[in-house]
């Protein structure tokens, strides 16, 4: 093989490996948009947007983490809370405030776990196991096992805005992928996230912060999980305790789909975009065919395993090429 | 002579805590240490146990085992369903089938091919879910005849004063323990999780040994679906649902590295029985079950911070 | 005008066990390219680390134009203005060129945005100041290894190191790569930079080198203008000692051939190579680090898969075994790095000694304790190996006796053959010499012995027969009286690169 193609190889794998979420999506698109007729409607996708908004913006909060080499299992726990409080505090304090509390809470548990791992040297798998046991416990406390219940139903107008198909929900999921976009991108801390999950050996030599930024990168991944939290709260209503169970797994999920390494130091957040899409949009096109549950958990699972077998041949490929 | 004070920490530090808690509780609340009370916790942890016995293996090669809360729930309605349909004898048998088939998929896919432990696992736990569904139709199952069959035995029986699930878990513990402490196979699963690259270099079949953890995984969990099934006498669609989280958080709180090359079944069953020992003190002592949770949050990482403090020598990193 | 950068001097550190630094003092001047030379352990690694701020040195002092220094990080070495360029290089594949020039020390504005303009422009200058061929925006782990270097070696006008040290920088570089970074120092010279060269090939540091000093057992041998001294010269430096004290050779006794290897080869790490080796028989495989030695042997154990070639095992030919049926067969492999190929560090003596031959200690799939102990205890014995008992943990131990158990675990099945990958690479001089007695005693109880070094006196002390082996080939065959230092580094100075090159294209 000449040089030439050698190196074209290279290109187009590399490509490849960086973008296939969007050819999944696009992919998924086309395939639902041939077999049902109500896939590719305005109202329809309008809905899709809004609906993979919760697991998208905790999906921005964790690919912060991930690229910083670590992960968070606690952000559906942290949700809950965020949830209660919001709606939990307003009689007491008022709606603003409420909401301005929940937020906090995230904050200051994202920062907790960021402080832990930071300091203790622990693996980030076992601080956050930890939290999403005990933040579960703090809701559970909180909200005394009922679920939680808005008084004003004013409170659930307030995401009802639109411009246009997109809802306030899909604007501030879009908005906080491109300002962390940014953020990975822009700032000496986006950059240095990368670095510390790259190779954190070169990074410590170079005299970075690595404790820092990892406090940094979980108290932003649990502010997010707070406004997940209380977007999910004006959308239903309510708070449950349970809210948000499970929902770790499919925020991990969504992000890997998109082609960001558990390991570190690699991806982006358009690719977390794709990922979060292609997931929500899976789900919507197969209800809308009405096929049974089970056939859109088992197409999720099998996508998953498909696309880590992709990123596994592709990076081979390349190191071939 | 002197005392290694890091290493008898490490070693005894997680039995001199457990130790400690005992005592408090028992001091606060009655009938904590009554060996009826004692048989209930170890009854109640009998199921989220026998599953650890068999995650233990994957943990100690240095992986993780996502998919078993999954597997639990497929594995429970097949035992219950089937028993309306061939009787408990082939309902027991198939679901072991079952158990060991899924986790040769795993095995496959993580000690064959290679790929991630955590999300292949996290994929099976979504792809378990629905052949869950699929196969329940959606409903609940309920074993027929509830009252009379022998199948309860699993779940609901005692032996000598001694619950059954519990024998069952104990007697599982003693036989896991001896495959992982005393056997080629248990030596193979240290050295892979110790060192692979020597493990590889010193002719130890590694992809083998790990696919081979994962089929124990599976096969505890069958188990553990057995127990499961008959207690319950049926099914839901969600029964197991973040028992795999409980079953880690109790390996991990034992002591077991979630790097791979040390740990221990005994290790496991002191993680786990711990878990069920704060739950049940603290419902003793008048607090709500969720209050575990916290109690468990905090001792979980003081126990992996203070493991690992004693492993460098200074508490910082 | 010979102004002196960088002074060194009196530089003690030792470690646990082994002192590898002892009273080291040197110097480095403006515009020099100053070469530092040894044999592995020697202790140019270590000084290395001093230098970089890496280590921290138990006494002397560090002088950078004319004023002494504390360097306590590899940050302080760069702010003082040392530079290291690694070996495995410290760069962060997933960033541009710019922002790993810059690592550490880009340019922000209050909001903490990087000022990228700015850190392009100034990247810019340092790559055009070596004459680069890339762009500052470009991701690193897009280039190749002798371009990533280049990227390192732009910190140097970035941060104006007055001092640049290379670690074995041309180890993984084409010939055109070569040249073309010998050129880069030609131009860090004019700049009156001063350069430290570590690295082993001879042809190398006769080539672009000012002076040389030599490092053995963590001291200074000597310093010489390279232009007043010759190959002789320094290895004598080098070596030191008496070549009879090397000399472990086992006597001839050759029986059958156990071992033939005929045109095997691997894309990109050798081709076409023969060799073979009887019972009785030392076969001593030396060449430069890089060479392909060990991806070779990796490959007849099975732990690589090869493109063409057959084996032939006491005389019958056999499929390509996995690392399993090698040992089965009575293959042994005393790998390269003990820590990461050799032994589980957390296991003890006894787990690690048993680990290729399980079956050989179980019944029915039970291991059996007592027999694991006997075989320990036996080794220990034979080996002299310190250590407390069979459950202590290996990596408490020293790297001889380290090496030790790596050795016990391999001969307590009696193997055929045994393939030793630079047995005393780390290893102090006593524990050298005890291996190197053992690997003769071998040869005589009838093992078929390859020994793998890079090390000149041992490979000629200990072999029959020596192979070359020089950028994946077989570049000489040397033995009885054929088998001179002379001999072996002209074999490997050979350059073959540009015909291995074709073979893999």
């Amino acid at each position: 093989m000449t040089a030439l193609a050698a190196r074209t190889r290279g290109a187009a794998a590399d490509w490849l490996l960086r973008n296939h979420i969007w050819l999944f999506l696009a992919l998924a698109v086309a395939v639902f948009s041939m077999a049902s007729p109500y896939f590719l409607t305005v109202n329809n996708l309008s809905n899709v947007l809004t609906q993979a908004a919760f697991i998208g913006i905790l999906a921005v909060g964790m690919t912060m983490v991930m690229i910083n080499g670590e992960i968070d299992l606690s952000v559906g726990a942290t949700l809950a809370l965020a949830s209660a409080l919001a709606i939990g505090l307003q009689p007491a304090i008022g709606v603003w405030p409420a909401v301005f509390a929940g937020f906090l809470s995230g904050v200051a548990l994202g920062a907790l776990n960021g402080t832990l791992v930071a300091l203790s040297g622990m693996h980030s798998f076992i601080v956050t196991l930890g939290g999403l046991i005990g933040i579960r416990g703090l809701v559970f406390v909180y909200t005394g096992e009922q679920a939680l219940m808005i008084e004003d139903f004013a409170y659930t107008e307030i995401p009802e805005v639109y411009l246009g198909p997109l809802s306030l929900t899909a604007l501030i999921f879009l908005a906080l992928a491109a300002l962390f976009q940014w953020v990975l991108t822009g700032t000496r801390h986006g950059r240095e996230t990368y670095a510390v999950g790259d190779n954190i050996a070169a990074a410590h030599d170079a005299g970075i912060r690595i404790k820092r930024h990892k406090i940094i990168n979980f108290t932003i991944c649990g502010a997010l999980a707070a406004i997940a939290g209380i977007l999910l709260s004006m959308r239903l209503g309510t708070a449950e305790p349970n809210a948000g169970r499970i929902w770790e797994l499919w925020t991990i999920i969504a992000v890997v789909l998109g082609g960001t390494r558990l390991a570190g130091g690699y991806g982006s957040m358009w690719m977390t975009v794709g990922g979060v899409l292609t997931l929500a949009v899976l789900r919507n096109g197969l209800r809308l065919l009405n096929t049974p549950n089970y056939v859109e958990l088992m197409v999720m699972g099998s996508v998953l395993i498909l696309a880590l077998g992709l990123d596994r041949v592709l990076a081979a490929r390349k190191g071939a090429a | 002579m002197t005392i290694d004070w890091q290493q008898a920490l490490r070693r005894h530090g997680l039995i001199a805590a457990f130790g400690l808690f005992l005592a408090v509780v028992a001091v606060g609340a009655d009938g904590f240490l009554t060996l009826g009370n004692i048989l209930d916790v170890l009854r109640q942890v009998s199921i989220t146990g026998t599953i650890a016995l068999g995650v233990t293996f994957v943990v100690v090669t240095g992986r993780l085992d996502l998919s078993v809360g999954s597997m639990l729930t497929l594995l429970t309605v097949i035992v219950v369903d089937q028993h309306n349909v061939v009787g408990p004898v082939g309902a027991v048998a198939l679901t072991l089938l079952a158990g060991l088939a899924i986790g040769a998929v795993n095995g496959v896919l993580v000690g064959l091919l290679r790929l991630n432990a955590l999300i292949v696992t996290l994929a099976m736990l979504s792809l378990l879910q629905g052949v869950t569904l699929w196969y329940s139709g959606g409903s609940n199952v309920n074993v027929a005849g509830a009252g009379e069959t022998w199948f309860a035995v699993f779940g609901r029986g005692t032996l000598f004063g001694v619950p059954v699930p519990v024998l069952i878990f104990l007697g599982g513990a003693v036989v896991a323990s001896f495959f992982l402490k005393r056997t080629e196979f248990g030596r193979a699963v240290h050295a892979v999780g110790g060192n692979e690259t020597a493990s590889r270099f010193s002719g130890i079949a590694t992809a083998r040994t790990v696919a081979a953890a994962y089929v124990v995984s599976g096969l505890a969990t069958a188990i553990a679906a057995i127990i499961m099934g008959s207690r319950v006498m049926g099914a839901q669609n969600t029964i197991g649902q973040g028992y795999e989280l409980t079953v880690l958080a109790g390996i991990i709180l034992g002591g077991t590295s979630l790097m791979g090359g040390s740990g221990s079944i005994w290790r496991t069953v002191i993680g786990i029985t711990m878990l069920g020992f704060i739950q049940n003190g603290l419902l003793l002592l008048g607090y709500e079950y969720y209050v575990q949770w916290l109690v468990s949050w905090v001792v979980i990482i003081a126990a992996v911070w203070l493991d690992l403090a004693a492993k460098r020598g200074r508490v910082l990193a | 005008m010979t102004d002196t950068v960088l002074s060194v001097s009196g530089i003690t550190k030792t470690f646990p066990g082994v002192r590898a630094l002892d009273d080291v003092s040197f110097d480095v001047r403006a515009g020099e390219v100053h070469a530092l030379m040894g044999e592995n352990g020697a202790g140019k690694s270590t000084l290395m680390k001093v230098l970089a701020g890496l280590y921290k040195p138990d006494a002397g002092t560090i002088t950078l134009r004319g004023k002494p220094v504390t360097i306590t990080s590899p940050l302080v070495a760069r702010e003082k203005g040392i530079l290291l360029i690694h070996q495995e290089l410290s760069l962060s594949p997933e960033l541009s060129v710019a922002e790993n020039i810059y690592l550490g020390a880009w340019p922000t504005n209050a909001l903490g945005m990087l000022n990228k303009r700015k850190l392009r422009a100034d990247a810019q200058r340092a790559l055009d100041a070596l004459g680069c061929d890339f762009g500052p925006g470009t991701r690193v782990g897009t280039l190749s290894i002798a371009r990533q270097q280049m990227v390192e070696i732009a910190r140097s006008q970035a941060f104006n190191a007055d001092v640049v040290i290379f670690d074995e920088p041309t180890a993984s570089l084409t010939d055109g790569e070569r040249r073309q970074l010998f050129a880069t120092i030609a131009r860090l010279k004019a700049a009156g930079v001063g350069i430290v060269y570590i690295s082993h090939k001879m042809d190398e540091i006769f080539e672009i080198t000012d002076r040389i000093t030599v490092l053995r057992d963590g001291q200074v041998q000597g310093t010489r203008v390279t232009a007043d001294t010759d190959l002789a010269g320094i290895t004598r430096m080098m070596i030191g000692r008496d070549l009879a004290s090397y000399f472990h050779r086992a006597r001839e006794d050759f029986r059958d051939e156990v071992l033939r290897v005929e045109g095997l080869s691997r894309a990109g790490l050798f081709t076409r190579v023969d060799l073979s080796v009887r019972a009785g028989e030392v076969l001593g495989l030396y060449g430069l680090v890089g060479a392909g030695r060990s991806e070779l042997v990796e490959t007849i154990f099975g732990l690589r898969r090869a493109d063409a070639g057959r084996l032939v095992w006491k005389g019958q030919e056999i499929p390509f075994p996995t690392p399993r049926q090698a040992v089965d067969l009575g293959m042994a492999l005393v790998p390269e790095s003990r820590k990461e190929q050799g032994l589980v560090l957390g296991m003890g003596g006894r787990e690690n000694v048993t680990l290729p031959h399980l079956a050989s200690f179980s019944r029915g799939g039970v291991m059996d304790r007592g027999r694991e102990r006997q075989v320990f205890d036996k080794y220990r014995d034979i080996l002299d190996i310190k250590t407390t008992g069979p459950e202590q943990p290996v990596e408490k131990l020293s790297g001889g006796n380290q090496q030790k158990f790596v050795l016990a675990k391999w001969l307590c099945a009696e193997p055929a053959l045994i393939i030793l990958d630079e047995p005393t690479r780390g290893i102090d001089v006593g524990s050298k010499s005890a291996i190197h007695e053992l690997i003769a005693k071998l040869a005589e109880d009838g093992l078929a012995v390859i020994v793998i070094s890079s090390e000149m006196p041992e490979v000629l002390g200990v072999s029959h027969r020596i192979l070359t082996m020089t950028e994946g080939r077989i570049s000489g065959s040397f033995t009885g009286d054929g088998m001179t230092e002379q001999a072996l580094i002209d074999a490997v100075s050979q350059p073959a690169r540009r015909a291995v090159q074709e073979n893999t294209a």
